[in-house]
C-alpha cells in the first residue's frame, strides 16, 4: 500500500467495507410516506411551491431554490401532499418539510423529461439545468453543484478531480456506483468538463477498491482526457483538500476554494447522478445508499428515494439486531448520530450505519498524557492537544486566534487516535457553537 | 415512544484500540527483561530495591492520586520501576522507598496528577535521592560472594549511615572519569551488561529490545532516542577526536544511564514535546547536555540532569514548534516580494 499517492498524516481505521462491498444495489420498495425537508443542502432553504391537498407526480418540482446558493426539491414519489410542517431532520433540528402520502396505486413511472438532453444545452446553460434538477454534492456536504460549476472568474479551474476515495469506513455506495454505472460516471465527467470549459479530469480511487479501479480503466472512453489514480487507503482522503493534495501535491490555503489551486472536486456519485438526470430527463430524486453495520439484519446497497423515513429503511432491511446500539447517517468518522426513526433520507445521505454495541464501545476518558498522537493524525497540521485544553478551559476565542479552530474540518482523526479517549473533535464542534452564541449575543 | 435509541453521540463513532492504560502497561511489560537481568546480575538486592521504590510510588499514588483508578493506569508502577532501575543494587531500602514517595508526590501529584507534570517523576525522585544521600547513591559494591548474598547494606535502618563492608567498585563511567588509569571498559561488556552500575542501566541490549518493541507498538516516539544517540555520538565523537575528552563515542552511548534514559525516561509522553520536530530538538538538547556534563561536570553521569533540564524547556519547545496549518504560508514567504 505504501508508495501510492496520498496526503500527510490521517488515520486508517478498520475498513469494514466487506459487509456490503460485494452486494449489488437493488431498489427499495416505495414507502407509504416520504418527507422532504426544504433544506437538504448547504445554503438558503428552498421555498415551497405546493400546499396540503395537492397531488404531485414523481419528479414534480415542489420547492424552488431561493437565491443562488440554494437547491430545488422534487417529489420523489407520486402522491398527495398531506402537510408542510416542522419535522425532525437528521441534523438534529426540526425543519419545515413537505410530507407526501405516497399513492399506493401509482406506477411511479418516469414522466416526460423536464431536463433537456445535455447535447442540446449550450455550455453556459448547463449549470442552470443542473440547478433546476436540484443536484447537490452527494459526498456528504450537499453543496449545490451549480454553484461549484461556476468558479470565481479570477480563479480559473483547469483540472476536474473525481472523488472515488470513499475513505469513510463501512460505506460502499460510491464503490457500487463505480462498479455498476461506470458509463454514467464518465458521462457526468463529460458534462462537468463541458460546463467548466476544460478538458482534463483525474479520478482518485483508494487502492482498497481494485475492482472499481479496473472497471473505470476498462470503460474509460478514448476521447476523454481522464486518468485513473489509485491512492493509498487513508482517512480523510475524500476531503477536498486532502484529495487535491494527494493527486496534485497542491495545498488549498485556509478559507480558500479548490479553484484557488485550479481544481474542482466532484464526487463520483454526483457525476453519475448528473448523468442520470440528463439521460432520463428526471431531476435528482434517488440514489444508492449503503445500509450497513453489525447492528442491521440485512446490510446492503439500496436505491432509495429521498424522503424515505429511517424507520422504513430499517424495516426493509430486516430490522435491527439485538445488540444494535447506535444509528448513524453517513460513515462512522463524520456521520451524524440519529435519535429519531422518523428522520428522512436526504440527498447527501450516502450511508445508514447501525453500529452494534461492540463496534462503538464507550471507553473511559483519561487525562491527556501529551503523547502527541493527535498532532501526527491531524491532516491539516493543527495542534488538537492545545485546542482541546483551551476548549476545556472555555477559552474559545484563543482557539481561533492561536490554534486555527476555523481551519479544522472536524474529520475526527484526533478523537479517533486519542489513547485517553478525549472527545477532541466533539469539543471543537461545541466550541464553534459557543462562539456563534457569543457572536450573536 | 419505543423509538429511543440506546446511544447518541457526536462523531467520530469509532475509536482506535489504543488506550493510555494499554500504553502504560506495555511499558511495564517491556521492562520485565531489564528487571529480570538486574536480578540475574545483582541477586536479591535488585529485587528488594525495585520493590521498595515501586511500593513508595504506589502507596503515594493510592493516598493522594488525583483521579479514580489512578493505580490501575499503570503510570505509578512505571515510575517506581524506573526509579528503582536507576539505583545502585546495595541502596538502602528505606531510601528507595522515600525516593518513590518524593518522586510521586513532588514530581507528579503536586502538579495535578497524570498528564500534568513537567518533570519526569522517576527522575525527580532520583534527583532528590542524589541530593539527600550523595554517598549511598554513588556506592556500587563490588560483586562478591554467592548470587543470593545481598549487595551492600540494603537493610540499613532509616537515618543510620549504611555500612559498606564490602569493597566498592567504580562504574565504567566513574572508572574512566576519576580512575587513576583511565580504563575504557570494552563496549561489548557495556552492551551485554556484565559491568557494575545501577540496576537497570547495565544491559544496553535488553533496553534496546524493549525500546524497539515499544516503538513498534507506537507507544514510544522513536525520534527522541534516535536524536539523543545521534547527538551524543556526534558531539562526543568531535570532542574525542579533538583530544578534549577521554570518552570514546561508542562508550558514551552504551555506558551509564544513556540507554535507559533515552528509551524510557526522555520518551515519557507527558514530559516530552508534542510534535516530532519538537522531539528532535528535545533529543538534541539531551544528547548535548549529557556529553557536556559527563566531560566537565562534577558527576560521572549526566543523563538525569540532562533530561530534567530539557523537561523544563518542553513548553517552550512546544510553542516554538507549532505545526504550520495546511495550505498556509509562513510569514517569511508572505513577506517575500512576489
Amino acid at each position: 500500500m505504501k508508495g501510492l499517492l496520498s496526503f500527510k498524516n490521517g488515520v486508517h481505521p478498520p475498513e469494514n467495507k466487506d459487509i456490503t462491498a460485494g452486494i449489488a444495489s437493488r431498489r427499495l420498495p416505495f414507502p407509504d410516506e416520504v418527507v422532504l425537508p426544504l433544506s437538504q443542502h448547504i445554503g438558503t432553504p428552498a421555498k415551497s411551491l405546493v400546499q396540503a391537498g395537492d397531488h404531485v407526480e414523481r419528479g414534480d418540482v415542489i420547492a424552488e431554490a431561493s437565491g443562488f446558493i440554494s437547491s430545488a426539491v422534487h417529489a420523489t414519489a407520486s402522491g398527495t401532499i398531506t402537510s408542510i410542517e416542522l419535522w425532525p431532520h437528521p441534523g438534529g433540528t426540526m425543519v419545515p418539510s413537505i410530507r407526501i402520502a405516497v399513492d399506493p396505486y401509482s406506477t411511479q413511472l418516469q414522466r416526460p423529461r423536464i431536463v433537456p438532453r445535455w447535447e442540446d444545452v449550450p455550455e453556459e446553460d448547463l449549470s442552470k439545468e443542473i440547478a433546476r434538477a436540484g443536484i447537490v454534492g452527494l459526498g456528504g456536504a450537499a453543496f449545490p453543484s451549480h454553484v461549484k460549476l461556476n468558479p470565481p472568474k479570477d480563479q480559473p479551474v483547469e483540472l476536474l478531480l473525481l472523488n472515488g476515495c470513499e475513505c469513510e469506513p463501512y460505506l460502499t455506495s460510491d464503490h457500487r456506483t463505480m462498479l455498476e454505472q461506470p458509463e454514467k460516471v464518465y458521462l457526468g465527467i463529460r458534462i462537468a468538463l463541458k460546463a467548466l470549459g476544460i478538458s482534463q479530469a483525474v479520478i482518485g480511487i483508494e487502492a482498497n477498491k481494485p475492482d472499481a479501479i479496473a472497471m473505470m480503466r476498462n470503460t474509460a472512453p478514448e476521447d476523454l482526457d481522464v486518468t485513473i489514480q489509485p491512492l493509498q487507503v487513508k482517512y480523510p482522503q475524500g476531503a477536498e483538500k486532502m484529495l487535491i493534495k494527494a493527486v496534485t501535491g497542491r495545498e488549498v490555503p485556509p478559507g480558500a476554494l479548490p479553484a484557488k489551486v485550479g481544481t474542482l472536486v466532484q464526487n463520483v456519485a454526483t457525476a453519475a447522478n448528473v448523468a442520470t438526470v440528463f439521460e432520463t430527463g428526471q431531476p435528482l430524486i434517488e440514489r444508492i445508499i449503503t445500509v450497513t453495520g453489525r447492528g442491521i439484519r440485512q446490510p446492503g446497497n439500496w436505491v432509495i428515494p429521498f424522503g424515505t423515513r429511517l424507520r422504513d429503511v430499517i424495516r426493509h432491511c430486516g430490522g435491527l439486531n439485538e445488540d444494535a446500539a447506535e444509528i448513524v447517517f453517513g460513515g462512522p468518522m463524520m456521520g451524524l448520530g440519529q435519535a429519531n426513526l422518523d428522520v428522512p433520507i436526504l440527498k447527501a445521505t450516502g450511508g445508514i450505519l447501525v453500529l452494534s454495541r461492540d463496534e462503538c464501545k464507550q471507553q473511559e476518558i483519561m487525562p491527556c498524557i501529551r503523547c502527541g498522537k493527535c498532532l501526527d493524525a491531524c491532516p491539516i497540521f493543527l495542534n488538537p492537544q492545545l485546542m482541546g485544553a483551551l476548549a476545556k478551559a472555555g477559552r474559545y476565542e484563543e482557539m481561533v486566534t492561536d490554534a486555527h479552530l476555523n481551519d479544522c474540518m472536524l474529520c475526527g482523526c484526533c478523537s479517533y487516535v486519542c489513547p485517553s479517549n478525549i472527545p477532541l473533535s466533539q469539543l471543537f464542534t461545541m466550541s464553534r457553537t459557543q462562539l456563534k452564541k457569543l457572536a450573536a449575543s | 415512544m419505543t423509538d429511543s435509541i440506546v446511544k447518541l453521540t457526536a462523531s467520530p463513532h469509532v475509536r482506535s484500540d489504543d488506550s493510555t492504560v494499554k500504553i502504560m502497561w506495555s511499558v511495564v511489560l517491556s521492562l520485565l527483561p531489564v528487571i529480570a537481568a538486574s536480578i540475574w546480575f545483582f541477586g536479591p538486592s535488585a529485587f528488594f530495591v525495585l520493590l521498595a521504590s515501586t511500593a513508595g510510588c504506589l502507596v503515594t499514588e493510592r493516598l493522594f492520586g488525583s483521579h479514580r483508578g489512578s493505580l490501575a493506569d499503570g503510570s505509578a508502577m512505571i515510575t517506581g520501576l524506573l526509579l528503582g532501575l536507576t539505583l545502585p543494587p546495595g541502596f538502602p531500602l528505606w531510601m528507595a522507598f522515600l525516593g518513590g514517595v518524593f518522586g510521586m508526590a513532588f514530581g507528579k501529584i503536586i502538579f495535578g496528577g497524570l498528564g500534568q507534570n513537567i518533570f519526569n517523576p522517576a527522575l525527580v525522585g532520583r534527583a532528590f535521592l542524589q541530593a539527600a544521600f550523595p554517598v549511598a547513591i554513588t556506592t556500587w559494591p563490588a560483586k562478591s560472594g554467592q548470587w543470593w548474598s545481598l549487595q551492600g547494606d540494603n537493610f540499613a535502618l532509616p537515618f543510620m549511615s549504611p555500612v559498606v563492608d564490602t569493597a566498592t567498585a567504580a562504574t565504567p563511567l566513574g572508572h574512566l572519569k576519576f580512575g587513576d588509569d583511565s580504563v575504557v571498559t570494552p563496549v561489548i561488556d557495556l552492551f551485554l551488561g556484565t559491568t557494575g552500575g545501577s540496576l537497570g542501566e547495565t544491559s544496553a541490549l535488553l533496553i534496546l529490545l524493549g525500546g524497539i518493541y515499544l516503538a513498534y507498538r507506537g507507544h514510544l516516539n522513536w525520534h527522541i532516542p534516535l536524536s539523543i544517540f545521534v547527538t551524543t555520538f556526534a558531539v562526543s565523537g568531535l570532542f574525542f577526536a579533538l583530544g578534549i575528552s577521554q570518552f570514546p563515542p561508542l562508550f558514551m552511548l552504551f555506558s551509564g544511564g544513556m540507554m535507559l534514559g533515552a528509551f524510557y525516561m526522555a520518551t515519557d509522553m507527558v514530559t516530552s514535546p508534542l510534535s516530532n520536530k519538537g522531539c528532535w530538538l528535545f533529543g538534541f538538547g539531551i544528547g548535548f547536555l549529557v556529553v557536556i556534563i559527563r566531560i566537565w561536570g562534577g558527576l560521572p553521569e549526566g543523563m538525569m540532569y540532562a533530561i530534567l533540564l530539557m523537561n523544563a524547556l518542553v513548553p517552550f519547545i512546544n510553542r516554538a514548534t507549532q505545526p504550520r496549518p495546511f495550505g498556509s504560508v509562513s510569514k517569511k514567504q508572505e513577506e517575500a516580494p512576489k
